[in-house]
């Protein structure tokens, strides 16, 4: 605790680490898993309080250090202690506009609360939990304020309007410049629409976000796939704007290039999460996309990540008898959030770990039955440091399945890159992009998230963001490149 | 929303659409498509560009009625809107100067070839244009197609317009006439282009074709139009939609474009149900078009 600072807490450090951790209330796992309503409930106020109420106030606070965005926890956690809970919202919005959708998504274990003092003896503050309560608590009351800046006259474009983007828009429409977002779908919110799945981020929080956006300012179009649609040259040149942000996101969908893969029955998780997500297949007929029904069959995921798992208790929501997980590697390696995991273990999703699939069976008419699986044991750890996974020989076995969802990865989507003369790309092909200032090789554009890094998270995708948006308004602001 | 400005039909169940889309009018190139949503509950559907007017920001699609949506959209008239018109979406077919080319249209994929043989005639070779319909009625762009080509050829399936057969007889024809093949274009179903890669594989004779596979967003996100490319998944929306014909495996492709077939046939089934008898809304199935 900082001597410097009277806390406001009336707890004394000594007794904070005996409060425990306060739970999240949520939908009990045998009634969640049959419906798309979110599973975390959010805290009351008073949970709110008696959680803050654990903060250590560290006089050198790690978890900020730790957050892609730099929120000032301690700050906003001492606002909830203190009962200000629009205080504590404004304290985060000074660093990250979509509160709302990074204290639902973000993996805090590996950030905030992974470099929480508490958890040197207890468990960690529950930081993620906070935040989105003040961000609700917002919400609700309407206590969000417009920011009125001076226009600087200048005009961004942003490309894709997923986290990164909208985290430019949002910090750059702060800072008086235009920014007119452009997306390739026909809805605002790219993965947060399209992949994140209801019961984990209500699209009802995604829309509230982005209309506070157009409340700041912000202009959306879409139905547009820049590089095809438009060009960044033309954007520059011939509509006018002084600067370009990237931020296209995930691209195509890997493959595991195994025999049965074009089987009917077997999706990519970006397709099978798009028909459920955006384009509401499981609501079929009232909604006109199909989709393989799912109800008394088997389905497996293969991947492991939070993509893996958001296919999967889609799923088990729409009614599949078993619901596997199938990753080659162990628990200690899956890249999935430790609450996503929890979670759809109390749902009764099966893990299969150690386990590969080797080929997909088919009936002879084309339709998927079955993967044929291998057990996997872990070598020598790979350039990713995690143990290379090697198969087990002589133990293939059939898993029964009238629906796979391949969830191990994608590639860089190359649209944006080919019809950019001059704009560098790496090896993978994903732009080239400083990763302090996210420039790319052409002057004035500027690139981040997921379409630099390959898939990453949503926090990730928004502190590049940030970084881009500083580094964009300094380009605006002084001409220097 | 993208108003239609224009809206006739050009055979039963065949309707050419002007809609008011100036970039992607400015854009599109032959070989090119659009993806189109009609309402708020729609589905996701490509659909060809036949071709475009930038100067007016008007882009022509041609929609043949098959399932719900596109009855859908045939239905809807001049002054109407639809919600979202995506493109132009794949690559640009590979206009250059190849000496004699054979463009073969089957059915609306008539409407597809037709800017591509344009832009061949163009670039200056030599366009020998084959057209295949059912019957009569279904025959499409014929004088837009006579106008960009060298020759015309037309097969009608039942022989109720000049020449009974189908399109590959015409282009045997060709073949055991003797007549120099630089390359062969064809866009039509599946069975036809799998017929023409057939043949002009004997031949040697470097063929190209514009694949339609199941697609939602086709801007390279969600890899549901991937199709089986020499052994390799290729996504149409990025890699295509044309493709080498002799590389593509068209088993996985007919395959492929059966998963919802259950759901398409409900989905169309309670539309025809549901359409009020007389009226403005009603969409009469043209009589001898295929589903």
């Amino acid at each position: 605790m900082s001597p410097a600072t009277k806390s406001k807490n009336p707890v004394s450090p000594k007794d904070r680490m005996k409060i425990p951790r306060q739970l999240m209330p949520e939908q009990p796992a045998q009634e969640r898993a049959h419906n798309f309503e979110e599973v975390n409930l959010g805290y009351s106020a008073e949970l709110a309080q008696q959680e803050a109420r654990r903060c250590l106030e560290c006089a050198k606070p790690t978890c900020t250090d730790n957050c892609p965005v730099g929120i000032d926890v301690k700050k906003f956690v001492e606002f909830i202690v203190a009962g200000d809970f629009a205080g504590a919202a404004a304290k985060i919005r000074e660093a990250n506009v979509l509160p709302a959708i990074t204290g639902r998504v973000c993996p805090q274990e590996d950030q905030c609360e992974g470099k929480c003092l508490l958890s040197k003896k207890v468990k960690p503050l529950g930081i993620g939990y906070l935040e989105r309560f003040v961000a609700d608590y917002e919400q609700k009351m309407g206590t969000h304020v417009v920011p009125m800046v001076a226009p600087t006259g200048k005009r961004v474009a942003v490309v894709g309007s997923g986290p990164s983007g909208l985290t430019v828009a949002g910090d750059l429409i702060q800072k008086g410049h235009k920014v007119r977002v452009f997306e390739a779908l026909h809805e605002i919110g790219g993965v947060l629409v399209y992949g994140i799945p209801e019961f984990r981020l209500p699209k009802q929080i995604v829309r509230e976000q982005i209309d506070y956006m157009r409340e700041m300012g912000v202009e959306f179009e879409t139905d547009v796939v820049v590089g095809r649609t438009v060009t960044i040259d033309e954007l520059l040149e011939e509509e006018g704007y002084d600067a370009v942000f990237i931020g296209t996101g995930a691209g195509l969908p890997q493959f595991m290039n195994i025999p049965g893969e074009h089987l009917n029955g077997v999706y990519s998780a970006n397709e099978f999460l798009t028909r459920i997500n955006l384009m509401k297949a499981y609501k079929f007929p009232v909604y006109d996309e199909p989709m393989l029904d799912l109800k008394g069959r088997d389905v497996a995921v293969i991947g492991g990540g939070n993509t893996a798992l958001d296919a999967i208790r889609s799923a088990l929501r729409l009614g599949a008898r078993k619901a596997y997980v199938i990753y080659r590697r162990s628990d200690a390696e899956m890249p999935a959030r430790a609450e996503e995991v929890h979670h759809a273990r109390q749902e009764g999703i099966d893990f299969q770990m150690l386990t590969a699939p080797v080929e997909f069976l088919s009936d002879g008419k084309g339709w998927l039955t079955a993967a044929r699986c291998v057990r996997m044991e872990l070598g020598e750890p790979d350039a990713s440091g995690r143990r290379r996974p090697a198969p087990i020989q002589g133990s293939e076995f059939d898993v029964p399945l009238s629906v796979a969802v391949i969830a191990i990865g994608t590639s860089a989507n190359p649209i944006v890159q080919s019809t950019t003369p001059g704009l560098g790309t790496n090896k993978r092909g994903y732009i080239q992009a400083s990763e302090e200032t996210q420039r790319t090789t052409r002057k004035g554009v500027f690139a981040g998230g997921d379409i630099v890094t390959g898939s990453a998270t949503v926090i990730l995708a928004m502190g590049a963001g940030r970084r881009a948006a500083n580094s964009i308004h300094e380009y605006l602001t002084t001409g220097h490149w | 929303m993208f108003k239609i400005v224009h809206a006739e039909f050009l055979a039963p169940g065949i309707k050419r659409f002007v809609i008011e889309a100036p970039r992607i009018a400015r854009k599109q190139k032959p070989g090119q498509f659009v993806i189109l949503r009609i309402y708020e509950e729609g589905e996701r559907i490509p659909v060809t560009i036949e071709n475009s007017c930038p100067e007016r920001g008007t882009i022509n699609i041609v929609v043949q009625a098959a399932g719900k949506t596109t009855h859908l959209l045939n239905s809807l008239e001049t002054g109407e809107s639809i919600l979202d018109v995506v493109g132009p979406l794949g690559k640009p077919s590979d206009i250059r100067n190849y000496g004699t080319v054979v463009v073969v249209g089957g059915g609306v994929g008539t409407a597809m070839a037709y800017p591509t043989a344009a832009a061949l005639k163009q670039a200056g070779n030599r366009v020998i244009s084959i057209v295949g319909a059912r019957n009569q009625g279904l025959v499409i762009l014929e004088n837009e197609m006579r106008a960009v080509s060298d020759a015309l050829m037309i097969t009608t399936d039942d022989g109720s317009y000049a020449d009974k057969g189908f399109v590959t007889d015409k282009l045997r024809q060709l073949i055991e006439n003797g007549t120099r093949i630089d390359l062969v274009i064809a866009v039509g179903p599946i069975v036809m282009m799998k017929a023409v890669s057939e043949m002009t594989r004997k031949e040697n004779i470097h063929t190209v074709v514009s694949l339609n596979p199941i697609m939602i967003d086709g801007t390279g996100m969600c890899g549901g139009c991937r199709v089986l490319i020499d052994g390799k998944s290729e996504f149409a929306c990025v890699d295509g939609p044309e493709f080498d014909a002799h590389k593509v495996d068209f088993s996985v492709l007919v395959q492929r474009n059966t998963m919802y077939r259950d759901a398409e046939q409900r989905s169309l089934a309670e539309y025809q149900h549901s359409k009020p008898a007389e009226g403005k809304c009603a969409v009469t199935a043209p009589q001898g078009v295929r589903p």
